[in-house]
């Protein structure tokens, strides 16, 4: 399986739905934190040009807040095709971008279980 | 009434109060929340991947124990709420999740997502009413200027959570006004506070924060509230002090049984 097909697989998203207005990334609370912003995976997913997505920081800024999901006027979905390019690089062995010895030094007193649970579910497979 | 009640992870640690207040709440309302047994973690954020069996799995057995108590399932942090019910959803939804979830479960019969899940400011509003509510007020929030702050997960996406309009919700802010405060309305509430990425990307998460926390006091609120235990993390070391606060707090404050 190609890694289009693979991304498709995973998000289950109808990229060819997009009409490419821009909205998704114009409303990213993430989007100055991004090298890719969302309408741009959804674009890069569509013609196959993947490779780039899967070592990008942007994988790792995206914060699955549904805006763009909410937003869409075509229900393109563009964070669930975030999710699968980021999955499709952390399922591969040792791709991890959160480690358990890491985190210590990244927490204080009031982390909540909340946050690590939800940045190792993002991060690490 | 009797709620099935599924806490998670945070409510038991670094959370206990937007716990603890919701029950002594609950019992001056007249409803009962029962902890379900044996729940385990959600996961923290909704797995959207149409592939992944075992990161729903522990939704599903929640939702499942409820069903097996013919109980609502009650929910408090936005997180939890926000993936039992989108887990649910697919159950509803989707076959392919479905077959696969049960074929592995092997439950008594098959969960295809009969529960429903809701969040206690659901019960609020459409169990107890607010009209309800303001009756048993006795210690009204009089002068109090409060921001509700929903962020991502309490309202979005809002086809499957169907507890408010996503752009324009109302239900904190009738909460408010049913506590006796005044409700402050303001553009950012219902935007990201920068959520996981504090453990991260902490620069990112300040500038989120920051443009909350400045949107609630522009238009002049005393305090903000939320349901949600990242949210408070991220929003309390706001630069501006405003003080941030779990709905559950105000609530207990309002209704006397605050400890």
């Amino acid at each position: 399986m190609d890694k289009r097909e693979e991304v498709l697989l995973i998000s289950g998203v109808d990229v060819l739905k997009c009409m490419r207005c821009g909205k998704c990334s114009a409303t990213c609370p993430s989007y100055d934190e991004m090298e890719y912003h969302p309408h741009q995976f959804v674009y890069m997913v569509e013609t196959g040009n993947i490779e780039p997505l899967l070592s990008s920081e942007s994988l790792y800024k995206c914060l699955s807040c549904f805006a763009c999901v909410e937003r869409c006027p075509r229900g393109v979905e563009p964070a669930k095709v975030v999710e699968a390019v980021r999955l499709s690089a952390i399922r591969q062995k040792g791709a991890n971008h959160l480690k358990a010895e890491n985190v210590p030094e990244l927490i204080d007193d009031d982390t909540p279980q909340q946050l690590l649970m939800s940045a190792f579910r993002k991060y690490s497979k | 009434m009797v709620f099935s009640y599924y806490p998670g992870c945070t409510l038991k640690s670094k959370a206990t109060e937007l716990d603890r207040y919701a029950r002594l709440s609950a019992s001056a309302l007249g409803f009962e929340l029962e902890e379900i047994e044996n729940w385990q973690c959600c996961g923290g954020v909704y797995p959207m991947a149409k592939d992944e069996i075992a990161t729903k799995l522990s939704s599903i057995r929640a939702l499942n124990d409820a069903k097996m108590h013919g109980q609502d399932l009650l929910t408090l942090c936005s997180a939890c709420h926000n993936v039992i019910k989108q887990v649910n959803n697919d159950m509803q939804t989707n076959e392919d999740i479905r077959t696969r979830a049960n074929n592995y479960l092997q439950l008594d019969e098959p969960y295809l997502g009969e529960t429903k899940v809701v969040h206690y400011l659901e019960v609020l509003r459409d169990t107890i009413g607010f009209e309800e509510l303001k009756k048993k007020v006795v210690n009204p929030l009089k002068g109090k200027k409060i921001a509700a702050y929903y962020g991502c997960l309490l309202l979005r996406p809002g086809s499957v959570l169907k507890m408010d309009d996503p752009e324009n919700p109302k239900i904190m802010e009738d909460l408010i006004k049913a506590l006796g405060a005044t409700p402050v309305v303001y553009p950012m509430r219902n935007e990201c506070c920068g959520g996981y990425l504090s453990l991260d990307d902490k620069e990112a998460v300040a500038k989120r924060r920051e443009k909350v926390v400045q949107s609630a006091a522009e238009f002049g609120c005393d305090c903000m509230i939320t349901a949600c235990p990242l949210c408070m993390y991220n929003l309390k070391k706001n630069e501006d002090q405003i003080p941030v606060y779990y709905f559950t707090e105000l609530l207990a404050e309002a209704l006397g049984v605050k400890e």
